[in-house]
């Protein structure tokens, strides 16, 4: 009768494994990166969460939104209110109507969520040649592959295409796409952002550290929930345990 | 002495007095104290239990999550959201009832594949297996309902595909109960707050069937791994406490894997199309269903575009049946033949170890259901399509064909005199048969 508990187990994933291949299908499987917040006891990298913060604010930021993250929340990964607040202020956001009925511009604050670079889709698509660029808060969870997804679209530009493959005007190759060519063009260079630790700012350094930064906005909650189920499983580990004993001691007048 | 004594505290002063007057105690005892249970349930028997309790839990987590949804087309998704990052908890609250549901089908599966192998369809549990058939009708729409509220991609695509499905019925009909499902004409806010409140108002339906169900089991009490009938004191044991630290226990290893999933994988059953807001103006490149409608879904698609429009019609002459009402016709039959399973096999044998043919017609029948499943998973193209409609037809042709057929031709095993002969002695060829693992009685 094992035999039914493996068979659910083996068709329930592979079901699983099969529709996030699909769904991927046209661009190649990305490379497995080693992410410091996979696995059982893993947590975001902080000095890779502030380097991925910096690469979203200075090149991602002027095309694509983070709309459900408040500035508030930056401070849960080690940034301090001061500098969330400097960080805050350099967007306006509309006020309440003041006393004549007037609504005017204020600085960002704390509680406000990211600003978006553009005010709807429509002028975020007259701005980038009609392709719409995503708001990225949850893109990590919206692509099958997340993270490892994620990174391979940020280092899999190909200047030359392979053999045949033509490249129309205002696309670009990218190994890892869907369909392969993309509108938005290879976000990152070299040296593109200075890292304030010194660590120097390759095409895949900030592809890593943008990645694990956009992780984390799609998954805030990711630190506390891996937390709390270690001690969940424990718990029910020895609860269980215990019940089994109890159960065999109810049940040992039977035998 | 019996074993079936009643609880000390029936003789405790107030509760004699509420007794009186409602006798709340004396049911408690009766259904729990002094209702015999086979001694030789295995652990297939801890499903029924356990699909009881997430239920209970899968309403808790609901109604918290109702505290903070809102049913509006511009703000569902963003409301999850905000339960994701800003209600305290809610992240929890959320992955429990999502992979809830998940657990939900997995335990009523096997719940329903342990009474096809034990016969637990057969008289005189027709009518709770029935029941059991209803309930995993309204779990179906429950959970379809429900995973439209977060009006992301899928949410909305699937939507779309499976409340057109019905447009398929002839005469206007169709067009009308599409109609009446979207609130409008196309899938929108009418219909995402007509599900809200259908998704609230279905447990507490499947609460009430449940209760039908459970009263159903206790006038005959449960079926067993033998699959005769109990026969006096020495066959059965008071469910509690054996059957109540035994359902506890198991209750403790389905928490585990449970507790797995919501910490360690919370997305790992669902889509990550759900995560992108719902557009009706970008169809997602594959449209599919959560995990436990795949079997239903390729038998949907399995029906031929001219199968019975091209085909039956003509030589039926009046029935005039599009493919499409076909397919509709196929996926809600693959229930139906659920309902009238307890006429469909005559066997007087109800479990799997004195079948040695059913048995074998069992497991291939299970391994079909996994075919459809991974049909039902992959674009319908190629091999794929065939394959589907050959798991489709033997999925038919179990209910219709070899289960009618085994009834009438299989050898059954001679069966045991009794439950506890086996145990304590006897022998012989009976306790062959019945020879169970120890652990499996434990
Ligand atoms: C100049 C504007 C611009 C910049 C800067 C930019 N993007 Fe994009 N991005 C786009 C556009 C436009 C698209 C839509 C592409 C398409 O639809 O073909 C896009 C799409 C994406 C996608 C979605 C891919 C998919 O699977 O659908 C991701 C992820 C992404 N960008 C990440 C980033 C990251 C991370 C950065 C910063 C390192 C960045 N982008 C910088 C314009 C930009
Ligand atoms: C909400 C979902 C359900 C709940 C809460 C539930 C609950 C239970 C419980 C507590 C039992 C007794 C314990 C056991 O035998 O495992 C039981 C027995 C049974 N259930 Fe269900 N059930 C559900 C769904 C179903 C479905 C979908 C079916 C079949 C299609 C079904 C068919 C049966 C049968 C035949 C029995 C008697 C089994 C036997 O005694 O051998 N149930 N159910």
């Amino acid at each position: 009768m094992r035999k039914i508990v493996t068979l659910l187990i083996v068709g329930i994933s592979s079901m699983a494994v099969d529709t996030t291949v699909h769904a991927a299908g046209g661009g190649k499987t990305p490379p497995a990166h080693q992410w410091s917040h996979s696995g059982l006891f893993g947590t975001f990298d902080r000095a890779s969460l502030r380097r991925g913060a910096k690469v979203y604010r200075e090149v991602c930021s002027s095309c694509h939104g983070l709309r459900l993250v408040a500035y508030r929340n930056l401070i849960d990964i080690g940034f301090s209110e001061a500098e969330v607040k400097a960080i805050a202020a350099e967007q306006e956001v509309a006020a309440e109507p003041n006393d004549d009925g007037d609504v005017e511009m204020r600085p960002a604050i704390l509680s406000d969520r990211f600003v978006s670079p553009f005010p709807n889709e429509n002028a975020a698509r007259a701005a980038n040649g009609g392709a719409y660029p995503p708001d990225l808060s949850l893109m990590v969870k919206a692509r099958p592959g997340g993270a490892n997804y994620l990174r391979g679209l940020l280092i899999g530009y190909k200047e030359e295409p392979p053999g045949g493959v033509i490249v129309p005007e205002g696309m670009n190759y990218n190994e890892y796409y869907p369909g392969n060519m993309i509108a938005m063009a290879s976000p990152l260079s070299e040296d593109g952002v200075e890292f304030a630790d010194g660590t120097k700012a390759t095409v895949e350094q900030m592809a890593n550290d943008v990645t694990t930064f956009l992780s984390w906005t799609a998954e805030p909650e990711l630190e506390e929930r891996k937390r709390m189920g270690i001690k969940v499983i424990l718990f029910l580990l020895i609860l269980t345990g215990l019940l089994y004993v109890v159960k065999r001691r109810i049940w040992s007048d039977l035998h | 002495m019996s074993k079936f004594q009643k609880p000390a505290w029936l003789d405790n002063g107030v509760v004699r007095w509420v007794d009186y007057r409602l006798p709340i105690f004396s049911f408690v005892s009766h259904e729990l104290y002094e209702y015999p249970t086979p001694r030789n349930l295995n652990y297939w028997w801890n499903f029924g239990s356990l699909a009881g309790i997430v239920l209970v839990i899968m309403i808790v987590t609901g109604i918290t999550l109702a505290m903070h949804y809102t049913p509006h087309t511009a703000l569902a998704f963003d409301s999850v959201e905000r339960i994701m990052r800003d209600v305290n908890y809610g992240w929890l609250i959320r992955y429990i009832h999502m992979n809830g549901a998940s657990m939900f089908f997995i335990i009523v599966y096997i719940h329903i594949f342990r009474g096809l192998y034990f016969g637990s369809y057969k008289a005189p549990r027709e009518i709770l297996w029935m029941l059991g058939v209803l309930i995993l009708l309204l779990m179906m729409a429950t959970a379809f309902m429900g995973y439209v509220l977060p009006w992301g991609q899928m949410s909305f695509w699937g939507a779309t595909v499976i409340t057109n499905l019905f447009s398929a019925i002839p005469w206007g009909i169709g067009d009308w109960i599409v109609t009446l499902l979207w609130g409008g004409f196309a899938v929108d806010n009418a219909t995402l707050n007509r599900f809200f409140s259908l998704h609230y108002l279905l447990p507490f339906v499947i609460v009430g069937v449940v209760v039908l169900h459970i009263w159903a089991l206790h006038v005959h009490g449960s079926n067993n791994p033998i699959g005769i009938a109990t026969k006096g004191e020495q066959d059965v044991v008071p469910f509690h406490p054996y059957y109540t630290i035994k359902d506890m226990f198991g209750l403790g290893v389905f928490l585990i894997v449970f507790a797995l999933f919501i910490f360690f994988a919370p997305n790992y059953m669902g889509h990550p199309d759900n995560y992108i807001p719902a557009n009706s103006l970008s169809t997602p490149a594959h449209i599919v269903p959560e995990w436990y409608f795949l079997p239903f879904y390729a038998i949907l698609r399995a029906v031929p575009d001219n199968f019975i429009g091209g085909w039956t019609t003509e030589w039926l002459g009046f029935v005039i049946v599009e493919a499409k009402l076909a397919g509709v016709l196929a996926m809600f039959g693959a229930i139906a033949v659920l309902f009238v399973l307890p006429w469909l096999d005559r066997s007087p044998v109800r479990s799997s170890r004195f079948r040695p043919m059913y048995k074998w017609f069992f497991w291939i029948f299970a391994i079909d259901c996994l075919v459809l499943g991974y049909m039902g998973a992959l674009p319908a193209e190629g091999i794929y399509i065939v394959i589907g409609r050959v798991a489709t037809v033997y999925y038919f042709a179990h209910f219709l064909v070899v289960i009618p057929l085994l009834a009438k031709f299989e050898k059954t095993r001679s069966l045991p005199k009794s439950i506890s002969e086996p145990i304590f002695g006897g022998g012989g060829v009976a306790a062959a048969g019945a020879a169970a693992k120890p652990m499996e009685k434990a």
